[in-house]
């Protein structure tokens, strides 16, 4: 399974920063969905793989871009350790789970858990990459603590491989929780969201949150007596197979996402009332800082309706809209954008226009 | 460089911005801004201007852009890394007046601060909501949350809470150009590149942080400590390893050796073992019932890891007075020795035998006494330099002996700094931590958002040309003399 193939890429790169080829970067493919549509010339990092390093005292898991995060996962849990953004596969099957460490970390992936521990970002710790001028450079370390030069290699993570091809990433993991549970209340979505509020100022072991269908799951994940003690405190039914409802949750798997609507992945204020003028079905994670929203409204809509509340929209999945999947960047955003894009990508041929057409 | 500057105009055109008593340029009235608290290095700027709305940075910047004048921001002056030494050339933009807090959502967690807040107040004026901002760098009672995010600074608590780039949420810019841009949002990401990472901890090089948005945390119900006593300092490094291997995060975990605590107990008489080799303290938080269990099951890994000794806080005035004497140990050291060089280097932690090891070899052939205290939950050592700035050389064999410990920290797989910064102070470790191809991608990075380097330019990544001289210097004569500005 283990296998560098630097080499082969960082060549076929220095091929392509010569002719000014454009480039569509791709691991397990996981997340085609993702970003605008991508041609160019295939690179095809799925076959760099392998775990480098892996020190359960340290926390630290070093893996070759093309690892599958099953490898990753699985690794881990022998030493009772995770990556704690939990993040999603997007797996259609057991037998095609392709998500890699790459992709989830150029994406900026992360789960149910992101609202309690953090997003796939704040667990970066270093990176190698292969810049747009097909040079080898390396960011970051295995330390938890490293302020030396520009931090890079947190840039990478959701540049979508617009600012280099990552060839191994550094990550931060932690101990799995004790034991986890998941409690179920009836109740509508203003109350949800009160409760919602109201938990996670008390000290619980708070690791996820969803509402769908009328329903409230909590996760509560720690050691016995934390979580037991937290349960009594909220109450709610114990949601049997919880795990597998997460896992729907996390892989979209779950059937609020089966119909043919597009799905809007909304990011904003967690205490944003329900946006109650834009028509579809809403699921809210991350205690409501996450809103999936199956919906047909028009995008100018829903963009206006997410500016107007300070967040952003993302046409997810389901784009049959054809129309730009990320919000749009202010000019000054965008100018900077263009600057840093140019700054390691000079001749524009990593993943180009895959974020925004304008780079 | 650029042509020679006009400082009666330069002036002039500053007082069109600002009012004058916001201008300064008298050399007596310069004094005050020559150094940071790396106060080793010392250099007058051309004036200091103090503006307390966004627009006037605006016109400050733009003017600065039109004129090619260097510019360095500047909070409360605390940084130990020279980030904030002036440029001969330049003006210092002092941001302290910026000091209002805008803004607190008790239901989202947030609060928006002005960059010149104290670190400290922030979790003042939240207290009243339960809430707290979880980064603790010692200085937290002068430092601003302005300079904090400019250094991606930490504290005792980062290993369970993390840097300040995981407690911000956004920040709010000006660009040398003179353009106020938003980086980050009022959720959990945003649309395009992660310029808030890219920001946090770019030393002032890239634009000019006017606001911040803050993530606040609930205050835990509980907070427990435990100190152990160790014959031996490998003992007590193996001993982190245990904690951590057994699923325990604790919220801090410090150690200190014999000289430090020494110190330390005779400054504030923290109940400190002074016949330990070295001494853990670690703190659990959370709920009551999260605390109690991780606190029994810590003793007993601390007591199978071989401490002499093993005591539990008995209540919070005790819990404080452990931490008292840790927090406590910069300036303990202080007493026992005319000047101290504290270094900031990371290692991974199964290194700190060797590292330890070597560190001793270094301070017998330098002949300079080391005190040790490490944030030891993540690798980052503060190794104290004692020394004495009066007899002559000796702070250029300490900044020689410094310089090798942050090489034996990169050589094991570390960083030359973990939360102080490179600044002026570790410029030329930078060119052994970093190669050419790495240093020329940040100088493109730079050039991205400040195009004529007019933005704190000489600091945080070196030229090529410096590294060349200093790798030439390092290998011909083995020590670097005078590492001022001017010289390069």
């Amino acid at each position: 399974m283990s296998k560098d193939i630097s080499p082969l890429l960082q060549s076929q790169m220095q091929d392509a920063y010569k002719n000014k080829t454009p480039l569509q970067i791709r691991a397990g493919n996981s997340k085609h969905f993702y970003g605008n549509p991508k041609d160019g010339k295939l690179l095809d990092v799925s076959a760099h793989q392998g775990i480098i390093s892996y020190e359960p005292t340290e926390l630290v898991v070093t893996a070759r871009a093309g690892t599958r995060l099953t490898e990753i996962e699985s690794t881990l849990n022998e030493s009772n350790q995770m990556l704690a953004f939990e993040p999603p596969h997007f797996a259609e099957a057991t037998s095609h789970d392709n998500a890699t460490i790459g992709g989830t970390i150029a994406c900026n992936m992360s789960g149910p858990r992101r609202a309690y521990a953090g997003a796939a970002r704040d667990f970066v710790l270093g990176c190698n990459i292969i810049n747009g001028k097909a040079e080898k450079l390396k960011f970051g370390g295995q330390v938890m603590k490293n302020v030396a030069g520009y931090d890079a290699s947190r840039l990478m993570s959701g540049a979508m491989g617009t600012l280099g091809v990552i060839l191994d990433i550094s990550l931060k993991v932690l101990p799995k929780p004790e034991t986890e549970i998941t409690l179920g209340h009836q109740c509508d979505i203003h109350q949800a969201m009160e409760n919602m509020h109201q938990w996670v100022k008390q000290s619980l072991p708070l690791s996820a949150s969803c509402y769908i269908n009328s329903q409230l799951f909590i996760r509560l994940s720690g050691n016995h007596s934390s979580v037991s003690t937290a349960q009594q405190k909220i109450g709610g039914d114990v949601i049997d197979n919880a795990e597998n409802f997460w896992q729907q949750i996390k892989d979209q798997s779950h059937d609020f996402f089966k119909p043919d609507n597009p799905i809007w992945r909304l990011s904003l204020a967690s205490n944003t009332p329900p946006l109650e003028n834009l028509s579809g079905n809403t699921l809210y994670e991350w205690g409501g800082a996450l809103r999936w929203l199956s919906s047909d409204e028009p995008e100018k809509k829903i963009r206006d309706t997410l500016n107007s509340v300070g967040g952003h929209a993302t046409l997810f999945k389901k784009n049959k809209l054809n129309v730009a999947p990320f919000h749009q960047l202010n000019p000054g955003m965008l100018t900077i954008h263009k600057q840093l894009k140019h700054a390691f990508d000079p001749e524009n041929i990593l993943n180009p226009g895959c974020m925004y057409k304008e780079f | 460089m650029t042509s020679p500057i006009d400082k009666p105009l330069l002036i002039n055109r500053l007082e069109y911005i600002l009012p004058a008593q916001s201008v300064l340029h008298q050399t007596e009235d310069l004094h005050p801004y020559e150094c940071d608290g790396l106060s080793a290095y010392r250099n007058l700027p051309l004036a200091v201007v103090l503006p307390d709305k966004i627009e006037q940075v605006q016109a400050l910047l733009k003017l600065c852009y039109e004129l090619e004048i260097p510019v360095v921001a500047r909070g409360a002056g605390t940084g130990l890394s020279g980030g904030a030494l002036p440029l001969s050339n330049g003006i210092i933009l002092s941001l302290a007046k910026f000091k209002d807090i805008l803004d607190i959502d008790p239901v989202q967690h947030v609060a928006r601060v002005q960059p010149g807040v104290r670190n400290l107040a922030i979790s003042e004026a939240v207290e009243q909501y339960g809430l707290y901002y979880a980064p603790d760098p010692s200085s937290q009672i002068a430092c601003t949350i302005g300079g904090n995010v400019a250094e991606n600074s930490g504290g005792v608590h980062c290993l369970k809470y993390g840097l300040t780039i995981h407690n911000i949420q956004q920040i709010k810019i000006i660009t040398i150009e003179g353009e106020l841009l938003t980086l980050g949002g009022s959720g959990l990401d945003s649309p395009g590149y992660d310029l808030l990472a890219l920001l946090t901890g770019s030393e002032g090089m890239l634009g000019v942080i006017v606001e911040v948005t803050v993530k606040l945390l609930p205050k835990p119900e509980s907070t427990q400590v435990i100190l152990a006593a160790f014959d031996d300092l490998i003992k007590a490094g193996v001993a982190v390893g245990n904690i951590i291997s057994a699923g325990i995060i604790p919220a801090g975990l410090e150690m200190m050796d014999k000289l430090a605590i020494k110190a330390a107990e005779d400054f504030v008489h923290a109940g400190y073992p002074t016949d330990a080799a070295a001494i853990l303290l670690c703190e659990l938080d959370g709920n009551a019932a999260e605390v109690s269990e991780n606190i029994s099951s810590v003793q007993t890994i601390l007591g199978e890891s071989g401490a002499t000794e093993v005591r539990v806080a008995r209540d919070e005035t005790e819990r404080v007075t452990f931490w008292k004497g840790r927090k406590a140990a910069f300036p303990a050291v202080g007493r026992i020795s005319p000047d101290y060089y504290c270094m900031d280097g990371t290692i991974p932690r199964k290194h700190l035998p060797r590292v330890l090891k070597a560190m001793a070899d270094l301070s017998a052939e330098y002949n300079l006494p080391v005190a040790n205290v490490f944030h030891a939950g993540d690798g980052n050592l503060h190794p104290l330099i004692l020394y004495d700035a009066n007899i002559p050389g000796e702070l250029e064999r300490t900044e020689e002996f410094g310089g090798k410990i942050l090489e034996l920290c990169i050589e094991v797989g570390g960083s030359i700094t973990g939360e102080h910064g490179v600044g002026m102070e570790k410029i030329n470790q930078m060119c052994v931590q970093f190669a050419a191809l790495e240093l020329t991608q940040f100088h493109a990075i730079k050039k991205a958002f400040d195009k004529k380097a007019l933005l704190n330019p000489g600091k945080a990544v070196p030229t090529l040309h410096r590294c060349a001289e200093f790798g030439a210097m390092h290998v011909h004569h083995g020590e670097l003399s005078h590492p001022e500005l001017e010289r390069f």
